[in-house]
Parts: C-alpha cells; sequence; structure tokens
C-alpha cells in the first residue's frame, strides 16, 4: 500500500515536472510577444490595456493612477529608483519592460546620447501645449524630442530650526563639526558632489580636475559628520522624527515636512544651489508606447498636473494647472522663487567624460 | 553495483545531463563571463568593452577598496565569532537540558531560521531608530536623557547580522550535540574527569563537525552580505556586496564589479578552504 | 538520539552553571524574538508610524487587503518557487543518485562544482548570472522576468536537494535494491519500487528547503528580475525603502503567523508518521 502511494506521488511529481517544463516554456514566451508587439515604437496592433512606469518614490499623487486607469482602462504598475543613476543603471541592466520613465535633466542628455529613450509624438500629446514656455526647449533637449516636463523643484537643506537655531543661509552647517552626527545627505552622485562643489564655489557642472579634487577632499572631510546617504524620501522622516537635524533634500520632501511642522525650516543655500526638472520619456523597446503617450497626455492634464502637485509639493511646469495650486504652498519659504533666489540657481548638466570621474568621487566617499 | 553494460552508461548519461546543463550553463558559464568581464573596460556611460585590462584588479588593491574588503571580513569573522559565543551554550542546553521540552525549544530556533531576512533585519530598523523602542528604554531607565545615535552605525550592522545568523549556527551546533552519545560523558566522568575537562575533552572535540558547518553557513552570507549594511548602515559602512551592488547599478561600472565579485570569491573559497584544513576535513563527515 | 532515554539521566555536577545556562538561554530567546515582537506590535498601531504608539487599529491590514501589488508579489512568489522547487527537486534527486550509485570520471569535478554552487556568495551568483542574462537572452528578446528568476532559483538550489538526497541515499542499506534486482526486477522498477519510497523522506526535505530558499531569496532574484515580476521580498525591500508605513509590519506579521504555523503544522506530521 505504502510502496503505491509513493509510485503514485512519483508519477505525479514527474508529472508536476512535465507542467513545470511547459509552463516555463510558455512564460518564456509571454514578454517575447511584448517585445514584438512593442519593438516598433508606434504603429502595430492594439496594445493590452498595460502600462509599467518607473518613477521616483512618492513621486504620484493618490488619484493620479486610479484617474488614469479609470479613464483608458489601462492598468498601472509602478517601480521605484533612488536617483538618476539608479535608473540609468537599472535600464543598461537589461530592464526592459518599462514605458515611462521620469529622468532629471543631465540624465534625459545621457539617454539620448546613449540611445536609450525614443521620440515622442507629439500628435499624441495634445496637452503638451499646456506647459509654460520657460520649461520648453531647455539645453539637455532643445526642441523637447525626447522629453516633457513633469515637476520641478530646487535641493537644499531641511532642518530643525528649533534645534539648531537659524541657518545662515550658506551649505557651510551641512560641513559643521558641531552638528556630528546629526546630518543627512542624498545618495545622489551629481547632487553630493555639488553641495560640496558650491560651497567651494565651483559650479556643479565643473570638468577641472583640480575643483574636483578639493571637492573630493571636502566630501571626505564630511563623510564623519554624518549619518549616512539616503535618498529624499528617506531624509524627511529622519528629520521629521529628530533622527538627525539637518538633512539635504529635494525641495518637496521639504516642504512636505515644513507642512506638519513649525520647528522645520528649509533653505536653498548661497553662493548656488540646484534647480532641476524631471521629464517624462519613453524608453527605447517600451512594450507599450501608445499607453505612455496617453500617459503623458494624462500627466500635462491641468486638473490632473495640479493635483499631482498639490500632493508631492513640487513645483508644477504646467501653465494650465498653476491657478489651481494651493496658495497655502505659494508661501512656503522657498517655494515661489523670487528673481534674486532664482538667478543663483544652477542646471546639472550632462558633463560627458567626466561622468565616470563624478561616479568614482561620490563611491570612494561614501567608502572611505 | 550490477555489471556495467550499456543501460548502465546510458542511464548515468540521463541522470547527470540536466545538472551538467544547467550548472554548467547557468553557474559556471556565467561566472567565466564575469572573469572576461573583469579583464574589461567600461565605457563612459556604462556598456563594457572586453580585452585584457589589470586594471581593475589594481584598482581592488587600491587602499581604500583593500579596507572595504578587509573590513567585510573582520565583521563576518566578528558576526561568526559572536553567533558562535550565544549559540554554542543555546544549542548545548538544548541538547543536554532540554529534556522534554527539546523538540520545542529547537522548534523555536526553527521560526526564525525559516523567516525571511529582510523581515527580520526590517524589525532592528524599527527598533534602533530615534524614536524607537530602544531609545525609549534607555531614556525610561534614565541611561540617557536625550535619544542616542542607534541606527546608521556598524554596530548596529553587526548587531543586524548577528540577529539574521544566529539560527544558521545553533542548528548544526545542535545536531551535531544531539548525535553524541550521553553514555561518553558518563563514562569520562566516571574515569574521573571534572565537569570541564569532560567538556573540553569530549563534548566540545566531538562537536567540531557542528562548529564547523555553523561558522561557515553564518560567515559567507555575512561576508557577501549588502541588504543589512544598507538598511542598517545607512549605506556608508559599506562592505564588499555594497560596493558590488553599486558598480552593477548607479556606478554601472561592470567591469571593476566583475573584479571584485571574482575577488570576494576566491578569496571566501581560500579562507573556507584553510579553515577546513585547519580544523581538519575528516571532522567534517556526517555534516 | 536515542542516548538520552537509554543511559543514565547525566546530572551537573554543579547547580550554578546550569542556572546561568538557563538564564543565558532564555536570554537568546528574548533576543530571537523581541524584534519580531515589537514588529507585530505596531502593525496594530493606529497611526502612520512604527515606532510611537497611538492606540489599537487593524487599519494596516485593511489597507494589506487593498493592495493589488502586495498579491501580485505574493503570487509570483508562489509561482517562482514551486516552479523551481519541482525543477530542482528532480534534477538533485538524479543528481544525488548518479552520486552515490555510480562511480564515474569527473566525479569530483561534479562534487566539487556542486559543493561550490553551496558556498558562492549569493551577490556573486546574482551579478553574474545578470551579466549573463543580458548578454544572452535579452538579445534573443527574452526579457528579465518570472523565466530568468526561475534559471536562477533552480541553480542556486539544486546543489541543496542534492546533497540532502545524497544525505539519505548513503545512509540506506543498498541490500534491498540488490535484492529486488536478484528478484528480476529491473533498474526502474528497483527504484520506483525499491529506491524511492526509502529515500522520498529526503527528496521531501531537499524540495522543502529548496521552497523555502526560493521564496526567501531577495539578493539573486534582485538582480534578475524585470518589470512586473517582484517577488514578494522584493516588494518588502521596496516598502522598506520607499516609504515605511505600519503596512509592512502587517505584511510581516501575515508571513511570520503562516510560518509558524507551516513549520508547526509540519513538525506534528512528521511525528505522527513516523510513529505509525
Amino acid at each position: 500500500m505504502q510502496r503505491r502511494v509513493s509510485r503514485g506521488r512519483f508519477l505525479k511529481t514527474l508529472g508536476a515536472a512535465g507542467i513545470a517544463g511547459s509552463t516555463l516554456s510558455i512564460l518564456s514566451c509571454q514578454p517575447n510577444t511584448n517585445a514584438a508587439g512593442g519593438g516598433g515604437g508606434g504603429g502595430g496592433g492594439p496594445e493590452e490595456k498595460e502600462l509599467a512606469l518607473y518613477n521616483w518614490s512618492d513621486y504620484v499623487a493618490k488619484s493620479t493612477i486610479p484617474s488614469f486607469e479609470e479613464k483608458t482602462g489601462i492598468q498601472v504598475t509602478q517601480d521605484f529608483y533612488g536617483s538618476n543613476e539608479d535608473l540609468l543603471g537599472k535600464l543598461q541592466a537589461g530592464a526592459t519592460g518599462y514605458d515611462v520613465i521620469v529622468p532629471s535633466d543631465y540624465m534625459v542628455a545621457v539617454m539620448i546620447k546613449s540611445d536609450v529613450v525614443q521620440k515622442l509624438d507629439k500628435s499624441k500629446i495634445p496637452n503638451a501645449k499646456n506647459v509654460g514656455e520657460d520649461y520648453l526647449g531647455l539645453s539637455y533637449d532643445p526642441n523637447n524630442e525626447y522629453s516633457l516636463p513633469y515637476q520641478w523643484g530646487t535641493t537644499g537643506i531641511l532642518y530643525n530650526r528649533k534645534e539648531v537655531g537659524e541657518l545662515d543661509g550658506t551649505w557651510d552647517p551641512l560641513w559643521d563639526p558641531e552638528f556630528e552626527g546629526q546630518i543627512a545627505m542624498l545618495s545622489d552622485s551629481r547632487e553630493t558632489l555639488g553641495a560640496a562643489l558650491y560651497r567651494l564655489g565651483y559650479s556643479v557642472n565643473t570638468k577641472d580636475d583640480d575643483e574636483l579634487a578639493e571637492a573630493e577632499a571636502s566630501l571626505k572631510d564630511q563623510q564623519p559628520l554624518l549619518r549616512g546617504y539616503f535618498i529624499s524620501t528617506e531624509v524627511r522622516p529622519l528629520v521629521q522624527n529628530g533622527d538627525v537635524q539637518l538633512g539635504h533634500v529635494y525641495s518637496g520632501d521639504a516642504f512636505l515636512a515644513l507642512a506638519g511642522n513649525e520647528d522645520l525650516d528649509y533653505i536653498i543655500p548661497k553662493p548656488r544651489a540646484s534647480r532641476w526638472t524631471d521629464n517624462m520619456c519613453i524608453p527605447n523597446g517600451a512594450p507599450h508606447p501608445d499607453n505612455a503617450h496617453k500617459f503623458i497626455n494624462h500627466i500635462l492634464d491641468a486638473g490632473v498636473g495640479a493635483k499631482l502637485s498639490n500632493y508631492t509639493y513640487y513645483n508644477t511646469p504646467n501653465a494650465a494647472a498653476l491657478p489651481k495650486i494651493n496658495p497655502a504652498l505659494k508661501n512656503l519659504p522657498g517655494y515661489t522663487l523670487t528673481p534674486e533666489i532664482f538667478e543663483r540657481l544652477e542646471v546639472i548638466e550632462d558633463v560627458g567624460a567626466k561622468t565616470r570621474k563624478y561616479e568614482r568621487i561620490f563611491t570612494e566617499v561614501r567608502s572611505a | 553495483m550490477g555489471g556495467k553494460g550499456r543501460g548502465w552508461t546510458l542511464r548515468l548519461v540521463g541522470l547527470l545531463t540536466p545538472i551538467t546543463v544547467w550548472l554548467g550553463l547557468f553557474f559556471l558559464v556565467p561566472l567565466l563571463l564575469i572573469l572576461a568581464y573583469s579583464f574589461g573596460k567600461s565605457g563612459v556611460y556604462g556598456g563594457i568593452t572586453l580585452g585584457f585590462n589589470p586594471g581593475n584588479y589594481l584598482k581592488v588593491f587600491d587602499p581604500l577598496y583593500l579596507e572595504i574588503i578587509i573590513r567585510t571580513f573582520v565583521i563576518a569573522a566578528l558576526t561568526t565569532l559572536i553567533c558562535f559565543a550565544l549559540g554554542y551554550p543555546l544549542a548545548y542546553f538544548i541538547t543536554f537540558k532540554g529534556r522534554r521540552w527539546r523538540n520545542a525549544l529547537i522548534l523555536l530556533v526553527m521560526v526564525p531560521f525559516w523567516t525571511s531576512l529582510l523581515i527580520r533585519a526590517y524589525s532592528w530598523v524599527v527598533i534602533l531608530s530615534g524614536n524607537g523602542i530602544a531609545n525609549k528604554t534607555l531614556q525610561f531607565l534614565g541611561i540617557t536623557d536625550a535619544p542616542v545615535t542607534l541606527i546608521f552605525t556598524s554596530q548596529a550592522v553587526l548587531m543586524g547580522m548577528v540577529y539574521s545568523y544566529l539560527p544558521f549556527m545553533i542548528l548544526p551546533l545542535y545536531a551535531s550535540l544531539e548525535k553524541f552519545d550521553t553514555r561518553l560523558k558518563e563514562a569520562a566522568k566516571d574515569l574521573g574527569a571534572s565537569r570541564w575537562e569532560t567538556f573540553w575533552r569530549v563534548t566540545f572535540p566531538l562537536s567540531m563537525p557542528g562548529v564547523i558547518a555553523g561558522s561557515i553557513l553564518v560567515f559567507i552570507p555575512s561576508a557577501g552580505e549588502f541588504v543589512i549594511p544598507q538598511l542598517l548602515g545607512g549605506s556608508r559602512t559599506v562592505m564588499t556586496g555594497s560596493l558590488i551592488q553599486s558598480q552593477f547599478g548607479s556606478a554601472r561600472d561592470w567591469a571593476f564589479g566583475s573584479a571584485l565579485s571574482i575577488m570576494l570569491a576566491a578569496l571566501l573559497l581560500a579562507a573556507i578552504l584553510f579553515y577546513v584544513r585547519r580544523v581538519g576535513a575528516d571532522k567534517l563527515e556526517g555534516v | 538520539m536515542s542516548a538520552k532515554t537509554g543511559g543514565p539521566v547525566y546530572k551537573g555536577v554543579g547547580r550554578i552553571p546550569d542556572r546561568a545556562l538557563l538564564l543565558f538561554s532564555v536570554l537568546i530567546y528574548a533576543f530571537l524574538y523581541a524584534p519580531i515582537l515589537v514588529l507585530m506590535f505596531f502593525s496594530f498601531n493606529s497611526s502612520r508610524s512604527t515606532q510611537s504608539w497611538t492606540g489599537f487599529s487593524t487599519e494596516w491590514y485593511a489597507a494589506l487587503l487593498r493592495d493589488e501589488t502586495i498579491h501580485q508579489a505574493f503570487f509570483n512568489s508562489m509561482k517562482v518557487g514551486v516552479t523551481a522547487t519541482l525543477i530542482a527537486t528532480v534534477i538533485g534527486t538524479f543528481t544525488a543518485l548518479a552520486l552515490t550509485r555510480h562511480d564515474f570520471r569527473g566525479k569530483l569535478a561534479a562534487d566539487t562544482t556542486i559543493y561550490a554552487a553551496t558556498v558562492m556568495p549569493e551577490i556573486v551568483v546574482g551579478v553574474s548570472l545578470l551579466a549573463f542574462f543580458v548578454a544572452t537572452l535579452i538579445p534573443l528578446g527574452i526579457e528579465l522576468g518570472i523565466v530568468t528568476i526561475v534559471i536562477a532559483h533552480v541553480a542556486f538550489t539544486v546543489s541543496f536537494v542534492t546533497i540532502v538526497v545524497r544525505a539519505r541515499l548513503a545512509g540506506m542499506d543498498e541490500s534491498l535494491e540488490e535484492a529486488a534486482q536478484d528478484l528480476g526486477a529491473n533498474p526502474t522498477t528497483t527504484f520506483l519500487r525499491v529506491t524511492l519510497p526509502l529515500i522520498f523522506p529526503g527528496v521531501m526535505a531537499g524540495a522543502l528547503l529548496a521552497f523555502t530558499l526560493s521564496f526567501d531569496d531577495f539578493v539573486i532574484t534582485f538582480f534578475v528580475s524585470g518589470v512586473g515580476s517582484s517577488t514578494l521580498p522584493l516588494k518588502i525591500y521596496s516598502m522598506i525603502k520607499f516609504g515605511v508605513t505600519p503596512v509592512i509590519n502587517a505584511l510581516s506579521t501575515v508571513v511570520l503567523v503562516a510560518t509558524i504555523a507551516l513549520i508547526f503544522g509540519g513538525s506534528r506530521l512528521l511525528v505522527r508518521r513516523e510513529n505509525s
């Protein structure tokens, strides 16, 4: 009896293995057809009602995706990354299934040069007319052939004013031994090297080896004072919970923290700081390019854009959405940029052959 | 068994083909590929050109990276030692003092063993944060009056690793202790050995297979770890694992990442061989 | 194993070391379980905080039920775990048979490779497979996803299955098989009727180990997964990294309770089987 049961089990196992084998081949066919359907980058037959969005964390409003799904019947899946370099690294490591990605300025330039993104079909994006003039034709994509802006903001210091007092408006406090163990920096190579370069009075886009060496030495000095390097959405709760007193953050995270806590403050340090624009692009080989265009068009809708920025607390490049932005936001320090501030903001650009050098410095600083 | 005929050969081929194909294609070939990559050169924006470029290995010996590799092995060794110091008494307790609770006690060790490592590492993130329960306890006990830095330190990383890998030490120790005959101890005692003598001369040597297996099971994953340093170290206490991950991720330098991987694998295999030789391979039998 | 019940019960010489040992052991158990309990505790918190208790609520469990991406991740993990376990168990059992019942040239090489696969750090396996897939499969139009995860999981679990089944085979009395063959049974019949029933507990143990390793794996999966193929550990990692809410605690609690139930259920079943 025992024997027969076991034999039956064995046959079942073999059968199951057979099923497993055939499942495997079926599974392997699926992405194939996907790739065939989407490889053309346009045209082709009707697409599946799916869209894969690869985005920064906490960067859509609660309503953004459901309203798109309701309107179009397209199911959206979302994955997250923490820096532009993570995004590029993942795309180069074979993540070919994304339909929409959201790189910042210089990364758009890098992606165009390394042939990672495809041209947009503007006829499918009528809402592109809503984008404000200031946010079109920027140097990284002069004719907006490949990208349209998603949101923009600045990078500065979020800090606990009650604990550390008013800051002097420079980058120096992030290097102040008095705040040892109370500082969190961004794990973003260009921004963190940028903070050191700004502090030394250099450009964030320098290609000068001596200036970079100075910045490297400066970051190595700073490293022992830090709690660590984090992505911006991690720095926010660290400051809110009092784990650190000063955090290097993107503006939206700072404003979200400020809104709930009177003790906190955000500054855009002197002499210079970064202003950035995140852009929507469609990677080459995206399985659902039509849906991707629909999604980009959806984001650029005035109402959707306003809800998006009212939730994330970043600035909108959508001129039509501006009147619908929550007035309380406009009063936050550093949300509305005065001409004085605007003038001292720099945009991070692709540094070409020096890219490796920036990466190496940041790796070394983090390992020191 | 049986005569070696055609059927024998056919059967052997049938039994061995699947593993040869799978491990050959999906274990050995990939290792050879990164060995080739480790002599290649990474492009400015990523991508790799093959060639013979020993520069990646020279970079591994750059003091900066060498220090990370040494630090990795020190942390892994410390983790192993602490796990042993905590795990041996417990395994001993369960085996010889557990009495009728023995099975229940060992099950209690198995629960964390089978539970997601990620979840267990995360539990320490919750405990060690600024407002977390560790700080509240310290303040309640009056040891500190303001929150102290607990998370994002090397100690936090070590703590997380010990916590995660402790069951990997206890289970093999228990398995080897459980096998051995209490009568041996009785005999030793009858011959006039003291309790300590009995332990050092009889119990401990006989549990060596468990010590070796446990140490290897703890040391290897600790040396290759990258999740725990990231969650509990604030991505600053960079270990080799984190360095490799960043080379294949944001830094996009696959050539250097490959060289680091080959070095890590080679050093680990060398360490294990040395350890097993040193302690005696014969003791490994039955593990 | 039977020593404890056989010989006279060993009595400690001094009582104090025994007490110290007992206390030490209790502390170790507390160390193993306290963090897990804290985690579970905050899954019932009424606010978003995972650190300050504000009141009892089950809202995070409701959120867990609503979050389809978590369900998807769970199904992906099951799909990968079951498929990889089946393949690894069959291949591993075949290999164990070949290694214990046959002598052949290259056996040492085979042995070495199998052990090397078990001691190779996961991160090295992960990045080498990533490099391999990017160089081979992707040019063919096959993307990173469930298939590549299954391939990778079989590659790193098959050696464990082999070792477990082999241990069972090594402890087995070959005379039974010989007797069956002397009575005229062919090798296949011998295997199905004699060998397999005898090694079945080993095969099951190997399969269970393979499934757990696969279901829990984060490092290798992290490198070889693609769009929409996140497994449960990847999802948990993403939740920890990109926005901590007590939903993670709720999810962790569910996973933990399920694990405990499976272990205790499984062990009771085993005990019953051995008794009968």
